[in-house]
């Protein structure tokens, strides 16, 4: 049996240790929120955070999760997580929304760590996040939004 | 078709025929899902869903006592805003308040539902959901606010014309009486279904052309929206297949000894499309594939290599093909021109790479057969399943869920995923749901591809340097060959998917002649963002660009000249033009360039930037004017440029999908590569004002950027790059 902290509440699993997080999640918990998109952490729609930092689900082991702190779009409370989330729907950033989780995720991840991101920087925290909806001007201006708004 | 709706539009007073009661709305299969989804149901955009329906006027939206009010989409959204676009129409003519209304999906049912520019069918492509949907979806709102005034008047002892609707509110202007929507549903519905409607000018327009919030953005930003992915049904299995691994291929045999140690594999079964995992969840069921031995017969299958594809299209080309175009007398005019120039373009076969790969949940039991799916080709889908089945269409119910984005593979005339599904499913005991996932891989590898093709091009310009004549040789495989669109689409043996972009050549040239080769390939092919002119566009604007620089004209200058009975055309072009600033210099490695392209009745011009730099292109900005008619909501169709835009400028830069003996050498984004951020230019999109009808804008921005991107290339560096993805020395 495999004990995890989900969102801040713990979740015993029974599952072979190897399964990625993200089937952990979406299968076994119910948390469809974390996007299955590569398998190979190329896309990003997968991104959750261990202890606070982001990870591609997808590709971590269940095992690797264990007596840390995971944290799901569903569980995202943080003050800058709900400014990315405001940002995002005051600029409208979502089309097909698929991949946007993973973006969420990873922009919330950056700002935690950069309150002030430059052009740059969002282009390194972000190039790891596909979108084939091609939101990336709104994507950027969202963040930026977000980074003016919680300062 | 567009004549229809022009006239309709003149008309301004409608019969409400195509608006009557619409029976048995509410689905039976909804309320399952929803008690067993987390959240909101499938497809659900907006607030939670109405508990009481009081108020039912046809087919496309419903009151609620609760004052909520639920528009039925027939169209799928996927990212392109149809939920939102549909909804306003509605709202607009009913006078709603926008923040009470929300969106669901409809089911397959092309009786209610079907899209008006597609006969009798129901489904969702070709930018057509906001055209086709103009006038009904604004039917049908303004006949239920009739139907609303009229139970007010009768309540109120007060005359129609004495109340005014605003934001979902009636008001007595005489007594000052108020009722909202909820408080009159029930007296509503007891009201006739009114046979003339009246249709608001645009001056009146309340909500249309505002940007209006996304109906579906909340709960696709706190990770609710639920995807044909996230389904979760009671005792569902999960499968995973073992495909070919060249097409044509077929199973010799299998060995699922090992397969069926895997903890939590269920059940290994062929299938006509390969071999079936299924398991109780995802990652057993790959597991399970992982480790099953299949042994293939490919004496029949797909061999060649991409380059000799086009080697052999490149023969092809030497032959004269059926006619799509003919005007004047091309060859004897060739003969004429004082300078003649010659080109070949060629782009590979693309794959749509949805962020969500395919997948479709089915459950057969005794009733029928349920589909959880985002539905892009309900009613093909639909006739498709039955026929497996021997069921009768009405008996297989498909629930439309939002797609993580489609660009045209959702929507495929063979249905080819969806039956995979109820292959599975067949095999299991009756009632137990199956979802099908695909990874990535099996996506990338599955087919339906955007065809290779080949343009050969040849134009004259005369003493005077102008062009006389164009000839242009397409070759490349028919998408809708062996498919129900067949008999409507492909006129005297031209494709007319295959030629759009190209046949309806706007410049004006006395001698045009345009012809088409469609060979056979057993190599699937399908519908790609923007169809032909993902390749006719980048052809014809190019080879364009190429005359204006034989004739030494500026490229600008030199289109305007030839789109002179052209005001759409040029309008786009002129406003992109200014607002880029075309004649400011720019630096050492840059350059400039421009596309024009009509698709889908909308009209897009593209200005592009570029930097080039050690054999690599840089898009630094792309100015973006567009001609959709009545901007329905602007901030939507801005999106729609961007990201249209950017979907094509991946295919210019990165993604090429090519076999080698056969077999697809890519498997998964980090081969077959697409856009990423930082190749992201900046974008400014500006939107031509219209009073003509809607059209659309998901597909329009795509197929221009490639052109504009490769002409810039060649400002920048002298060099004709006439391959894509574009790859400068």
């Amino acid at each position: 049996m495999i004990k995890l902290n989900v969102n801040g509440s713990n979740q015993p699993l029974d599952i072979d240790p190897d399964t990625p997080l993200l089937w952990a999640l979406r299968d076994h918990m119910g948390l469809t929120g974390t996007k299955f998109g590569c398998g190979i952490a190329q896309c990003g729609s997968c991104t959750v955070y261990l202890d606070g930092e982001p990870v591609r689900s997808c590709i971590t082991p269940v095992s690797a999760a264990v007596g840390r702190q995971v944290t799901t779009i569903e569980g995202l409370n943080s003050p800058t997580g709900k400014a990315v989330q405001a940002a995002w729907r005051e600029l409208e950033v979502v089309q097909c929304g698929y991949c946007q989780s993973g973006q969420i995720m990873s922009a919330a991840a950056l700002l935690a760590r950069k309150p002030r991101p430059t052009d740059a920087d969002i282009d390194d925290a972000m190039q790891g996040n596909l979108c084939r909806c091609a939101t990336y001007v709104r994507i950027r201006a969202a963040i930026k939004t977000a980074a003016e708004k919680s300062v | 078709m567009k004549s229809e709706w022009i006239a309709n539009l003149s008309r301004r007073r409608f019969l409400a025929a195509g608006v009557a009661t619409a029976a048995g709305l509410t689905l039976g299969v909804m309320p399952i899902v929803r008690a067993e989804m987390r959240k909101s149901g499938p497809g659900f955009a907006g607030a939670a869903p109405a508990e009481q329906t009081a108020f039912q006027p046809n087919a496309f939206l419903r009151i609620g006592s609760d004052n909520q009010v639920t528009v039925i989409s027939k169209h799928l959204e996927m990212g392109q805003g149809t939920y939102t676009g549909l909804a306003t129409l509605v709202a607009e003519e009913l006078d709603a308040a926008w923040e009470q209304v929300r969106v669901e999906g409809a089911p397959a049912d092309a009786k209610r539902y079907r899209n008006l520019f597609w006969g009798e069918a129901q489904g969702t492509g070709g930018s057509t959901a906001i055209a086709n949907s103009w006038t009904q979806m604004r039917k049908a709102g303004a006949a239920a606010r009739q139907m609303l005034v009229e139970a007010a008047a009768k309540q109120w002892g007060a005359k129609a014309d004495d109340i005014q609707v605003e934001s979902g509110v009636l008001t007595h202007t005489v007594s000052g009486r108020r009722a909202s929507f909820g408080e009159l549903a029930d007296a509503a519905a007891q009201q006739p279904v009114p046979e003339d409607v009246l249709l608001k000018e645009p001056e009146a327009f309340r909500l249309i052309g505002k940007r209006l919030p996304r109906k579906d953005s909340p709960e696709k930003i706190d990770g609710s929206a639920v995807f044909t992915i996230d389904v979760q049904l009671h005792a569902m299995a999960t499968a995973v297949v073992a495909h070919p691994p060249r097409f044509g291929a077929q199973v010799r045999s299998f060995d699922a000894k090992a397969a069926k140690t895997i903890r939590g594999v269920k059940q290994i079964v062929q299938i006509p499309s390969g071999i079936a995992v299924v398991g109780g969840d995802f990652w057993s069921a790959k597991q399970g594939r992982d480790a099953l031995q299949v042994e293939w017969d490919e004496s029949e299958a797909f061999k060649l290599s991409s380059k000799q594809v086009l080697d052999h299209y490149r023969e092809l080309a030497n032959q004269p093909g059926v006619v799509a175009r003919n005007q004047g007398d091309s060859d004897a005019a060739m003969a004429r021109a004082e300078k003649v120039i010659e080109a070949e373009y060629n782009v590979p076969f693309l794959a749509h790479a949805p962020m969500e790969p395919m997948d479709c949940v089915v459950r057969i039991d005794a009733s029928g057969c349920e589909i959880w799916n985002g539905e892009q080709m309900n009613t093909g889908d639909q006739m498709a399943v039955a026929g497996v089945l021997g069921l009768m269409p009405e008996q297989v119910r498909i629930n439309m869920l939002y797609a993580g984005g489609s660009f045209g593979r959702r929507a495929n005339p063979k249905a080819d995923y969806v039956l995979e599904a109820v292959h599975i499913a067949k095999t299991l005991p009756p009632g137990t749901p199956v979802k099908l996932i695909w990874t990535r891989e099996d996506d990338m590898r599955g087919g339906y591809y955007r065809p290779l093709y080949l343009h050969r091009l040849k134009a004259g310009l005369d003493a005077d340097n102008r062009p006389m004549v164009w000839q242009q040789r397409i070759v490349g495989q028919s998408i809708l060959a062996g498919t129900p669109f067949e008999s409507m689409m492909v006129k005297d043996g031209v494709d007319q998917t295959s030629v759009e972009g190209a046949a309806n050549l706007p410049y004006a040239m006395e001698h045009i002649h345009i012809d088409l080769h469609s060979p056979q390939l057993p190599v699937p092919v399908l519908w790609w963002r923007s169809v032909g002119s993902t390749h006719t566009a980048f052809a014809v604007e190019c080879f364009l660009d190429e005359l204006a620089a034989a004739a030494g004209r500026d490229p600008v200058a030199f289109r305007r000249e030839l789109l002179a009975g052209h005001p759409r055309h040029l309008g786009v072009l002129n406003l992109a033009v200014e607002k880029a600033g075309w004649d400011e210099p720019l630096g050492r490695n840059r350059g400039r360039g421009v596309a024009v392209h009509e698709s889908f009745n909308s009209y897009v011009a593209q200005v592009a930037e570029v930097t080039v730099r050690r054999g690599v292109v840089y898009v630094d900005r792309v100015v973006i004017a567009v001609d959709c008619g009545v901007p329905v909501n602007p901030d939507i169709i801005e999106a729609q440029m961007q990201g249209g835009m950017g979907f094509g400028l991946a295919a210019t830069l990165a993604s090429e999908l090519t076999f080698k003996e056969g077999r697809v050498e890519q498997s998964n984004f980090h081969d077959y590569l697409t856009l990423r951020i930082d190749q992201m230019p900046e974008v400014e999109v500006y939107i031509v004002p219209s009073t003509e009808p809607p059209t659309g804008v998901g597909e329009p921005a795509t197929p221009v950027i490639a052109p504009a991107v490769a002409n810039a290339v060649f400002a920048a560096t002298g060099q004709r790059l006439r391959q894509l993805p574009l790859r400068p020395a």
